[in-house]
């Protein structure tokens, strides 16, 4: 298993830049996860980590050792595919048992880590079978177990749930987390899907354009975002932005917003034009007592919860409540935010200003 | 009634099925016609009205081996009585065999012929194809439209050029020259259809090959090739076909050693009088070959014809 390291890696494809210097590590048996909208360059980052695709420029280390301008065969790799590319002239044995041939393993070996991957996966029933009729969540019990056999440093997946019926993503999400945690392995897993990465991942890389917009664990990704691309790319409905014309001036701890005080986690950044306030849709609470105010345009009812939709004099927003809570539209409201969660944008960059609540999230990485 | 789209309602199927048996009739009655032939006396083979039953007779494939003559008593004398059917038959005729005929060796160039350019045309279209379908080439396009291009023209019209190339390359009346002109010619059409067939086969089986320790080599004849063996055996049938019965370059550039069944079966005819039968054996020996590979792949040529039809 191996640790691995992508140094200001760029790709590429004639006069496109799908990739523009990304950096960053993923440590040895982490379940890493490549997040972004399609386009972003992220399938491309992770191809360039297996060798199917070579970098334009930059290093990629795999257990320290250089690998950037190796072929994917010389690389000792998993790869899963989206849609799983078993050989459809071989049968399930044959497919999973195909990387031990190419390393010359003996006969009775190969039969041996084949029984012991099917059992792992339960598919010892469908060995001898063509792939031809296989059910999805089968073939991609096969595909993984092709990946698995052979022991490699490090799993790569490229949307491997993307060609799966909802009812199996859920199942194979949890079975491919349960067989990660089993065998400690480096797995590197391209996905769009944002909840995805939440639930199945121990860090996050965003991508968007080819850049690496913030890496780092779920939680740290969710609640400090360090971009406003991050801030409406993660969480559903995503984060709410007021924009504000102003200034923040270092160690400040509230802003003016249309005239009404509001309290935030205290500035290191200075900076003053154009800003933006970034608030999650459940840190907003409706509080009569709140000078602050807005008026309910919508609501829609989520079970537990609903979203409420509230025009503000600084744009429209979406609030998380219970939904037991009254909200009627046409209703006007005070609106309080929870001060610690707070994140200030400046709103031309799109980068998120420093304070005591993310500086730690934001100077890490 | 039925209301599926997919499936006919009766009368449908009957006036299809009518319009299927009547196409066939009218493509494979002038094939039973030589066959027919190649089994009648020459005086049936010439006899108006045509006769449809007819007394069946070997005379025709025997004529067609053999090299015979006119005999005089002296020579049936020298000869005494015949020892085998087929000097049987020859006698019947009034002649003696003087020895074999020259058709099998040209049948065997035929084969060796047309065998050798397809097995070559799909070596060489296979590899082209692939690189084309997978590799980014310089000027892809052009040179794609650059090999289509040299289909735009019959063969037949350069003929001229290629007549002098092999005069000064020694290629005339060679099997290495006409195997390399068939190749070239069948190879546009090859590498065309070839294209398009390795272009339908995912990339990521390759790729998934190159991940598990192959190299690129490997993957292609491993995975790629037995994915694309509908698409071979397609286009291996069609060289086959255009190679087996080319007449023209045949007539022109052979005209011993690596002479081909089509220039020489018009010249039994001139053995003796007008021998149809001899000619019909010929022709119907000649079909064999080609009816039986495409008998044998007509699954995969099928598929060939229809292919890029549906998205799997």
């Amino acid at each position: 298993m191996a640790q691995i390291r992508i140094e200001d890696v760029r790709k590429d494809f004639g006069s496109f830049t799908a990739v523009k210097s990304s950096t960053f590590t993923i440590e040895d048996g982490e379940f890493f996860m490549l997040l972004g909208p399609s386009g972003c360059g992220k399938t491309t980052t992770l191809r360039m980590m297996a060798g199917l695709e070579l970098p334009t420029a930059g290093r990629i280390y795999l257990d320290n050792e250089e690998v950037g301008q190796k072929p994917a065969s010389e690389r000792d790799i998993a790869f899963v595919f989206q849609m799983f590319a078993l050989y459809p002239h071989m049968n399930v044995r044959n497919n999973i048992s195909y990387p031990l041939k190419s390393q010359g393993m003996r006969r009775d070996e190969i039969r041996r880590k084949v029984a012991e991957v099917a059992e792992i996966l339960a598919i010892t029933d469908i060995l001898d079978k063509p792939v031809g009729g296989l059910s999805g969540g089968d073939r991609q019990r096969v595909a993984l177990g092709r990946a698995i056999v052979r022991e490699p440093k490090a799993f790569f997946m490229d949307e491997p749930l993307g060609a799966l019926d909802a009812e199996f993503r859920e199942r194979m999400a949890e079975e491919l987390r349960a067989l990660h945690d089993r065998m400690n392995a480096t797995t590197v897993y391209v996905t769009h899907d944002q909840l995805e990465a939440m639930q199945m991942g121990d860090k996050i890389v965003v991508m968007n354009h080819g850049v690496v917009e913030q890496f780092g664990v779920p939680q740290d990704i969710y609640d400090w975002p360090a971009t406003k691309f991050v801030a409406e790319f993660i969480g559903s409905p995503p984060m709410n932005f007021l924009r504000f014309n102003g200034s923040v001036a270092k160690g400040q701890d509230s802003i003016a917003l249309d005239g009404t005080e509001i309290a935030v986690p205290p500035s290191i950044d200075e900076r003053s034009g154009e800003l933006a306030l970034g608030v999650r849709p459940e840190f907003v609470k409706l509080d009569d007592a709140s000078s602050y105010r807005g008026r309910i345009a919508a609501s829609e009812y989520l079970g537990t919860t609903q979203i409420v939709t509230i025009d503000t004099p600084s744009g429209r927003i979406r609030a998380r409540i219970p939904s037991d809570a009254t909200a009627r539209e046409g209703e006007t409201v005070g609106l309080r935010f929870d001060a610690r969660t707070l994140t200030i944008f400046d709103d031309a960059t799109g980068r998120a200003l420093r304070s005591q609540g993310n500086r730690e999230v934001l100077e890490h990485g | 009634m039925s209301l599926s789209v997919t499936d006919p309602n009766p009368r449908t199927k009957w006036i299809a099925g009518a319009l299927v048996i009547g196409y066939a009739i009218v493509t494979i009655m002038p094939l039973l016609w030589i066959i027919a032939t190649g089994f009648k006396s020459p005086a049936d083979s010439i006899a108006y009205p045509p006769k449809v039953v007819f007394e069946p007779s070997l005379e025709g494939y025997v004529n067609l081996f053999t090299e015979r003559t006119r005999a005089t008593e002296g020579m049936l004398e020298d000869a005494g009585p015949p020892t085998t059917w087929y000097e049987r038959i020859v006698r019947d005729q009034g002649m003696v065999i003087t020895g074999p005929s020259r058709y099998g060796e040209r049948f065997l160039n035929s084969v060796i012929i047309g065998f050798g350019s397809t097995a070559l045309c799909m070596l060489l279209g296979t590899m082209a194809a692939y690189a084309f379908s997978r590799f980014r080439v310089p000027l892809k396009d052009d040179l794609l439209f650059f090999i289509l291009s040299t289909r735009m023209m019959p063969p037949i019209a350069v003929a001229i050029p290629i007549f002098l190339m092999f005069r000064g390359l020694g290629l005339n009346d060679t099997h290495l020259g006409m195997i390399l002109l068939y190749t070239a010619v069948n190879l546009s059409l090859s590498v065309w259809l070839l294209k398009g067939f390795i272009d339908e086969i995912p990339v990521e089986y390759e790729e998934a090959a190159l991940i598990d320790g192959y190299t690129r080599f490997q993957a292609f004849y491993k995975v790629v090739l037995p994915q694309a063996a509908t698409g071979i055996a397609s286009t291996a049938i069609f060289c086959l076909i255009f190679a087996w019965n080319e007449y023209a370059f045949a007539v022109l550039l052979t005209s011993g050693t690596a002479q081909t069944a089509p220039p020489f079966i018009p010249t039994i005819i001139g053995v003796g009088g007008k021998d149809w039968p001899a000619v019909a054996a010929g022709a119907t020996i000649f079909l064999v070959p080609v009816m039986v590979f495409t008998i044998l792949l007509r699954k995969h040529l099928l598929r060939g014809i229809t292919f890029g039809a549906v998205r799997k």
